[in-house]
Formats: C-alpha cells, sequence, structure tokens
C-alpha cells in the first residue's frame, strides 16, 4: 500500500509504449526499421547501387515468374538490383529529410526568437518574410532557386532546409513572446542572464515540445518534397539514387516492370505514413494546446 | 470592414509583391551574368550589349532594380530563348489548360471533400467516422507523383481504359483529376470535420433544439452556415497546394499546362519563362491571401472593428 503513491511517478517509456495504439506501434517498428536500413545500408544491400549487368535486365521480383534467390526484388533497366537501390534511396532520402529537418527548425526557431525579442521593426521584418513565404508555394520557390543556381547535392539539402522554416518562426515567436513575460524568464533577467542565456537555457526547453512536433510532422513533408522534385528529375542527381529518382525513372517501364516503380512508391506512401501518424500521436501526448491545427 | 485596415492589408500584400519581385532580382543577379544566363554563350557579342543595354546591366544595381520593376509592371518578363518569343505570352498560352484542370479539380475536391468531412462530424467516433479520417491521413502520404502513376499502371497501361499523356478529349481530364482532387479533397474533409465538431456543440444549437427544431434542421440551418465560415480560411492554402499538385501533375501526364512548362523551363534554364511563371504564381497568392482574409472578415461579423456593426 504504501508503494501505491509511486505509481503516479513521471510516466517511463515502458508506459509509453504501452499506452501506444497498435498503429503507433508498427509506425514505430517501420520507423525503427528504416533508420537501420539507411544506417547498415552498405552492410545490408546485398549489391552496390550503382553495379549494372546489361545480361540480367528487368528481372522479376522473386515471387513473380522468373524471379530469383539473388535478386529478390527482381532489376531495373540497367540491370541494377531493385532491392539494393532502395536501400540507398532510404538513405539518401531519410538523410535528405533529416537534414531539412534539422536546417528547418534552426533556421524558424532563430528568426522566431529573433523576432520575439527585438519586437518592433525586425518583428516586422521576420513577419513580413513569412507572409512572403506564404506567397510562394514551396515547389515553385524551390524550382526557382533550382533553375537559377546549378543544382548540387548541397544547395538541394539547403533548399530542403529552408522548406516549412515559417511554421517554425511562427510558433516559436508566439509561444516566446508569451513565455518572455512569465515569472521564470522575469527572474532570470532580474538576475542578469544575457538574452542568449535567457532564449536557450530557459525558454528553449519550454518550448521544445512545440518545435519537436513540429519536427515530426515537417519530416515527412520533407520526404514528399524531396521525392516529388527528385521524381521531376529536379532533385537527387544520378549517381545518387533517391525513391523520388526511382519513380521517375522506372516509368517508362510501367508496362514491362512495374516492380520498379511500385516498390519504391510503396516505401514512400508507408515512411511518410509512419512519420505522421507518429507525430499526429505525439501532438496529442505532448502539445494538447497544438490539436486540431 | 473598417476602411484604414482594409487599406493596411493591402499595403501588406503589395510590400510582399515587392519582395517577390526582389527576391527574383537578387537570386537572378547571384546566379551570375544574366545576359548570359537569358539568352546563352551560342549569341552574338552584339546581341548581348543589346540585351545589357534594355535591360539597364550596364548602369548602377539600384537603377537595374528600378527597371527591372518597370519591365515587369509593364507585362515585359523578358524573353524566352525558345523561338525568342516574349514569355508572358508563353505563360499565358498555357494559361488555359492548367487552369481548366484546376477548376474541375475544384469542383470534385469540394464535391468529395465537404461532404465527406461533414458526414464524418455528424457520425463521429463510428466507423465511418475513422475511415473517412483515416483515408485522409493515408492520402496526405501520398504524393501525387505516386497517385498519378499508379493510376496510369492500373487504367491506361493494364485496362487501357484511358490515355495517359495529352489533353486532347475528354477521357484525358479524367486522371488528372483524380489525381489532384484525392490529395486536396483530404484537406476539405478534415476541416469540414473540425469546423462541424467546433459548431455543433455550440450554445445555439442548444437554443435551436430547445425551441423544438429536428436535429436535421438545426444542422442544415445553423450548424452548417457557422461551419462553413472558417472553411473559407483554407483558400489560400488550397490554392497554394493546387498549384504545386498542378505542377507535379501535368508533369506525370504530359498536360500542356503551365507546370509543365515550369519544369520544362528549369530544365532548360529558361529564366525568362521561369521568373514570368514564379512573379506570377506570387501575385496569385497574394491576391488569395487577401482576398481570403477580406472575405473572412466580410463572413463572419464577429470580427468587424466595433465601430461600424
Amino acid at each position: 500500500m504504501i508503494e501505491q503513491p509511486n505509481a503516479a511517478e513521471p510516466k517511463l517509456w515502458r508506459d509509453y509504449l504501452r499506452a501506444m495504439p497498435p498503429s503507433i506501434l508498427i509506425s514505430a517498428i517501420w520507423i525503427v526499421f528504416m533508420i537501420l536500413v539507411a544506417v547498415l545500408a552498405d552492410v545490408v544491400a546485398p549489391y552496390d547501387y550503382k553495379h549494372m549487368d546489361l545480361l540480367d535486365r528487368l528481372r522479376p521480383p522473386i515471387w513473380l515468374e522468373n524471379g530469383v534467390w539473388s535478386h529478390l526484388l527482381g532489376t531495373d533497366d540497367l540491370g541494377r538490383d531493385v532491392l539494393s537501390r532502395i536501400i540507398f534511396s532510404i538513405r539518401i532520402s531519410l538523410f535528405v529529410a533529416l537534414l531539412g529537418t534539422f536546417i528547418g527548425a534552426v533556421l524558424g526557431t532563430t528568426l522566431g526568437f529573433t523576432a520575439a525579442h527585438f519586437r518592433g521593426r525586425v518583428d516586422d521584418l521576420i513577419m513580413i518574410l513569412i507572409d512572403f513565404q506564404a506567397a510562394l508555394p514551396f515547389l515553385i520557390l524551390a524550382l526557382a532557386v533550382l533553375a537559377f543556381f546549378e543544382n548540387s547535392f548541397l544547395l538541394f539539402v539547403l533548399v530542403m532546409g529552408i522548406y516549412g522554416w515559417e511554421r517554425y518562426a511562427r510558433i516559436v515567436r508566439g509561444l516566446a513572446l508569451s513565455a518572455s513575460s512569465t515569472g521564470y524568464a522575469v527572474a532570470v533577467r532580474v538576475l542578469g542572464a544575457s538574452p542568449a542565456r535567457i532564449y536557450l537555457r530557459h525558454i528553449l526547453p519550454n518550448v521544445s515540445s512545440a518545435i519537436i512536433v513540429n519536427m515530426t510532422l515537417n519530416f515527412p513533408e520533407t520526404i514528399l518534397v524531396e521525392t516529388s522534385l527528385s521524381f521531376l528529375g529536379l532533385g537527387i542527381q544520378p549517381p545518387l539514387t533517391s525513391l523520388g529518382n526511382m519513380v521517375g525513372f522506372g516509368r517508362d517501364y510501367l508496362l514491362t516492370a512495374w516492380w520498379i516503380v511500385v516498390l519504391p512508391s510503396f516505401v514512400i506512401f508507408v515512411t511518410s505514413l509512419a512519420f505522421s501518424l507518429l507525430g499526429d500521436w505525439l501532438r496529442d501526448i505532448l502539445d494538447p494546446t497544438l490539436r486540431g491545427n | 470592414m473598417n476602411p484604414a485596415v482594409v487599406a493596411i492589408k493591402i499595403l501588406r500584400a503589395s510590400i510582399t509583391v515587392v519582395l517577390l519581385v526582389t527576391f527574383v532580382f537578387v537570386i537572378l543577379r547571384l546566379s551570375g551574368d544574366p545576359a548570359v544566363q537569358m539568352l546563352g554563350l551560342e549569341v552574338s557579342q552584339e546581341a548581348l550589349d543589346e540585351f545589357r543595354h534594355r535591360w539597364g546591366l550596364d548602369r548602377p544595381i539600384w537603377e537595374q532594380y528600378l527597371s527591372f520593376f518597370w519591365n515587369i509592371l509593364h507585362g515585359d518578363f523578358g524573353q524566352s530563348f525558345i523561338g525568342g518569343r516574349d514569355a508572358l505570352g508563353v505563360v499565358l498560352e498555357r494559361l488555359p489548360k492548367t487552369l481548366q484542370l484546376m477548376g474541375l479539380t475544384t469542383i470534385f475536391t469540394f464535391g468529395l471533400g465537404i461532404p465527406a468531412g461533414i458526414y464524418a462530424s455528424l457520425h463521429r467516433n463510428t466507423f465511418a467516422d475513422r475511415t473517412i479520417m483515416g483515408l485522409t491521413v493515408a492520402s496526405f502520404s501520398l504524393p501525387n507523383f505516386v497517385v498519378g502513376i499508379i493510376l496510369i499502371m492500373i487504367l491506361g497501361v493494364t485496362f487501357r481504359w484511358l490515355p495517359t499523356s495529352g489533353s486532347e478529349t475528354a477521357l484525358h481530364y479524367i486522371m488528372p483529376i483524380i489525381t489532384m482532387a484525392t490529395a486536396d479533397a483530404a484537406i476539405f474533409a478534415r476541416f469540414s470535420r473540425s469546423a462541424m465538431l467546433e459548431v455543433l456543440h455550440a450554445p445555439y444549437m442548444r437554443t435551436a433544439l430547445a425551441k423544438g427544431l429536428t436535429w436535421g434542421a438545426a444542422v442544415r440551418r445553423h450548424a452548417l452556415p457557422n461551419a462553413s465560415i472558417p472553411i473559407v480560411t483554407v483558400g489560400g492554402i488550397y490554392v497554394g497546394r493546387l498549384i504545386a499538385g498542378a505542377t507535379i501533375t501535368e508533369n506525370v501526364f504530359a498536360w500542356p499546362g503551365i507546370g509543365k512548362l515550369l519544369v520544362n523551363s528549369v530544365q532548360l534554364r529558361d529564366l525568362a519563362v521561369v521568373q514570368c511563371i514564379v512573379i506570377l504564381v506570387g501575385v496569385t497568392m497574394v491576391i488569395t491571401n487577401l482576398l481570403v482574409d477580406l472575405a473572412y472578415g466580410w463572413l463572419d461579423p464577429r470580427t468587424r472593428t466595433g465601430d461600424e456593426k
């Protein structure tokens, strides 16, 4: 009986796991699986993703007629192993989405804090930038930048980083404005803490759940934008490969080799669905104020 | 609405347009010699000089900026290097096809999404509601190009029911419209559901029921009109998604519209056409957002300021 109060102590990871609905659990397992595949791509991929075998082209997956064990998911139009290409595409697509999400979060959060701290003119300027971002669909902005500059991997990642910054900026600005007038912020300011210290050490932890939720929701969207641009041939450039590239190049073989297109499409769909479901769930438990947004 | 508020909103919208043109100007200048960029390397020195003079590239940068602005205000976006034609003309020629696609898509998006959302809200937490909401989440995770390609595979290649590229006949419209409408209907389903849920338990609904209205009549006469107001706010997001969606979809189905033109121009680095499309899209978005903002104030009396009722 004495131990009873301990049951209401802060929840452990195990409790969260137990509270997960089945769909979230499956999503989490899929995400962990994808991350493992991305990290261990060199080890788990049976072939190099660039390895061509022109004598063994358009081989169907193992469960179809003519499938062979050496190419579980078949081969593409150049005789490259589809499974290996999917594995390396997962690595690139997740890596780009991760970097892009991270850059966007840092950029947006910094601008949000800057707007909240300086207010006045600086705030107006940042709000005008947010308006501007809202005035140009991101895909069009990305296409414009990629048209004017020579496409490179670095530029592409930076462009992906711009995606969604305005949402972080808006959320963080609003939260920081209300946080800076609360007791703890006033207290550390009176104690002589520098603005940077107040924002990074005191306000950031308090707005972090909103940022994390937004990152989880931003991540699958970044995957979709990246794969869409790569599909158009304007994102990741060969010889690198992305899930979008595979669909883009495979579209000429829909009649003879549907697996080149369908398998990467399936991975895009399931992965972004898993992240969206997880993001929605996280939002509901971490940040009830954002619900229904 | 208060004229001063309207004026401020219009001013902000204008600032955004100025920023948009500035953005295009800055990245154009950052990316290299505009004369070479616009005309390519295989033109004579005379043509380059003529171009530099016409666009004022031999003058100070702020003068260049002003003349860039001036030219754009007069509809001169430069020349496409395909046939040396006026960029605006090239773009406008493609506009009708894109507008047709967007218009028809919008009809299907509304027709599919809004009733689904209203139905879900009226049957909250039932199997139908969960199915509809599940489908919307799934459709958010399905990029346009995947939907389009899968449709082509099934309806175009396997069964050979529908043509897979071009826009010549009515049959050509079916797959692009399905592709675009499935993505956007989800937004309206979710939004109209949450808008309905918000009003279904409002005090005026209780009053309506208490004075003897049937549930159906109360929903029709009180809930639906009130829930329809916030749906207007999705307008801006919707137009943005429609433009992005059309860009991808037109490329999947070789639809001869602006989206296909944009991607081709990016590939060919036909910058005059790209800058023209970017500015037109931006101005369209700014006007849409402004109209949504004004319409919301007009439709919802609660947002009006005190001095006019």
